[in-house]
């Protein structure tokens, strides 16, 4: 009980004393950008750094750890399939405005343990409570049908991920996580965040980008596709006229 | 060995593409047919975005053709002027079909248009040829024919504007083979097939066309629209993947020239067996795809 009020007043006074009291977080990524090429079959992040407490006092009880990786939002459009007159068409639709393309979260311990629903609303944390903005007014029970469609769907593509122990901390100051991003994970500027948190309470953030983009020849043919799409199907129809030419070239002298 | 694949944003097996590609490359050399109507299926089988599998299997299409065009143009057997006909309604029915595509794709039916259209077109042809080929080969009665069957279909006989084919043998309206072209082209934009298997037994019992120019004739209108098609997708849909299709057109022209020097060797019969049992084997998969429950009932459009 005096603990409690003890910890109480402390966040009470928690405004005035951050500069001496509050830990801070100093995150890092194994890598800033994460270049998509020929070769490019997803990747893995490593996901690191350290928790600074002040004065270099490692608190008693450990605080817990959890990192998101969210990449960029899209507006985006769900079907649904249903059975009609035998066959699977698409029947209804819904509209979710801020989808992210990627969303990966790792934590020490399961998200539910470490904060209240309200918390991981406010922090996006955990699946569930993603804000997607559905749009149009829906009733609500369609709604969460569709918003569980959408996030098993990408849950099974492995565009969206939870790891409920998939952060390590060792020595109460140095956490780290992994998290995989598949091959066809959309490009774009990603957000890592790191929570520490608290007795339930986010204690210290820090956010760090990383650019997902496609490089090299698949950035130079990307981009070709939509700034010069004449020259693009011109090449799309002499790359087949040439081989076949060469196949049937290569073929006929050999025959003769 | 895995390559990205840029446009459609994942990466695949590229030796299997390639396998893929050989495989229908050796069908379209045998049997003329452009083979869209194997890859486009395999390609979103394997997890391709339907849109991107139907316009880089357009570019299989127009290099698999090539090699056999070449080959029938040596041999004698191509109608260019039956080619030019079909060819020019062939872009009209291109354009046509990117309209319809459009359309469907706004209100999210292309996938089921494009299952039940497969289904349909290659139930029918699969099993008219299976008939056909199973009374060549004495396999069934053919049925009692009324003495005398006309050579030339009542329909297309009664068209008015008569022209003559000397290499098809033929003195017939152009609209007959303008509408066969139209019909193709629409076909080659919506469901990435060359249009093949139904030009080419319309041209022999439809147009009623010498079975010696048939299969260069159809070649050669299958090559004009679907370079055309490819045109189109890169320039309104711009999911053409060139990396895809040069993985594709490495197997299929060199498994083109195979069919090709094969069909000399194998009994016609048992080829248009063998085709028949194929087309028919796609159609049954489709139908159970269209009626059996989907493993993904949802699916996500990026607006």
């Amino acid at each position: 009980m005096r603990r409690r009020l003890l910890s109480l007043l402390l966040l009470l006074l928690a405004p005035l004393l951050t500069a001496q009291s509050a830990p801070q977080l100093v995150p890092d990524i194994s890598a800033r950008r994460v270049d998509i090429q020929y070769s490019f079959t997803g990747a893995q992040l490593l996901l690191f750094g350290a928790i600074l407490y002040p004065g270099g006092r490692v608190p008693r009880r450990q605080a817990d750890v959890a990192v998101v990786l969210k990449g960029p939002v899209q507006p985006i459009l769900v079907r649904e399939k249903q059975k009609i007159a035998g066959i699977w068409a698409n029947a209804d639709s819904s509209r979710f405005r801020s989808a992210p393309g990627f969303y990966a979260v790792a934590s020490s311990r399961p998200i539910a343990d470490l904060v209240d629903e309200r918390t991981a609303a406010i922090y996006e944390l955990g699946l569930q409570n993603l804000q997607l903005s559905p749009g149009g007014g829906a009733q609500p029970d369609k709604e969460r049908r569709f918003e569980a469609g959408l996030l098993e769907l990408r849950h099974r593509q492995g565009l969206y991920a939870e790891n409920p122990n998939g952060v390590e901390i060792s020595g109460s100051v140095l956490y780290r996580a992994r998290i995989v991003i598949p091959s066809q994970v959309p490009v774009g500027t990603y957000t890592a965040e790191t929570f520490l948190i608290d007795r339930g309470k986010v204690i210290a953030a820090a956010t760090k980008d990383i650019v997902v983009g496609k490089s090299g020849f698949e950035r130079f043919v990307a981009q070709t596709a939509q700034r010069q799409s004449f020259l693009y199907g011109l090449a799309a129809i002499v790359l087949p006229l040439l081989l076949g030419w060469a196949a049937a070239e290569v073929f006929r002298r050999r025959g003769a | 060995m895995d390559i990205y694949l840029p446009i459609a944003g994942m990466s695949v097996n590229a030796l299997l593409i390639v396998v893929l590609g050989t495989l229908v490359g050796v069908l379209s050399g045998l049997f003329g047919v452009g083979g869209g109507f194997l890859t486009t299926p395999l390609l979103i089988f394997y997890g391709i975005p339907p849109s991107v599998a139907v316009a880089s299997a357009t570019t299989q299409i127009t290099g698999a053709s090539v090699s056999g065009v070449l080959a029938h143009m040596r041999r004698g057997g191509v109608d260019l002027r039956m080619g030019l006909v079909m060819i020019a309604g062939g872009l009209v029915g291109s354009l046509a079909g990117a309209g319809i595509f459009r359309l469907l794709q706004a209100t999210g039916q292309i996938d089921t248009v494009i299952g039940v259209l497969y289904v349909l077109l290659l139930g029918s042809i699969g099993s008219l040829m299976l008939r056909d080929a199973a009374q060549a080969l004495g396999w069934l009665k053919p049925p009692e024919r009324p003495a005398g069957r006309p050579r030339h279909n009542r329909w297309v006989a009664s068209l008015p504007g008569r022209w003559r084919f000397y290499a098809s043998g033929l003195y017939l309206s152009p609209i007959a083979p303008a509408l066969l072209g139209l019909l193709a082209g629409i076909l080659t934009v919506l469901l990435g097939v060359g249009g093949g298997f139904i030009l080419v037994p319309a041209m022999i019992y439809i147009l009623g066309m010498t079975a010696r120019v048939v299969i260069g004739t159809s070649l050669v209108m299958i090559l004009a629209v679907s370079a055309a098609t490819t045109m189109i997708h890169a320039l309104t849909t711009q999911s053409v993947d060139i990396v895809l299709a040069g993985l594709l057109l490495v197997g299929g022209v060199i498994g083109a020239q195979y069919g090709a020097m094969m069909t000399t060797r194998l009994k016609p019969d048992l080829l248009r067996l063998t085709l028949a049992l194929i087309i028919l084997a796609v159609a049954l998969r489709m139908a159970v795809g269209l009626t059996y429950r989907p493993d993904e009932i949802f699916s996500i459009e990026y607006l």
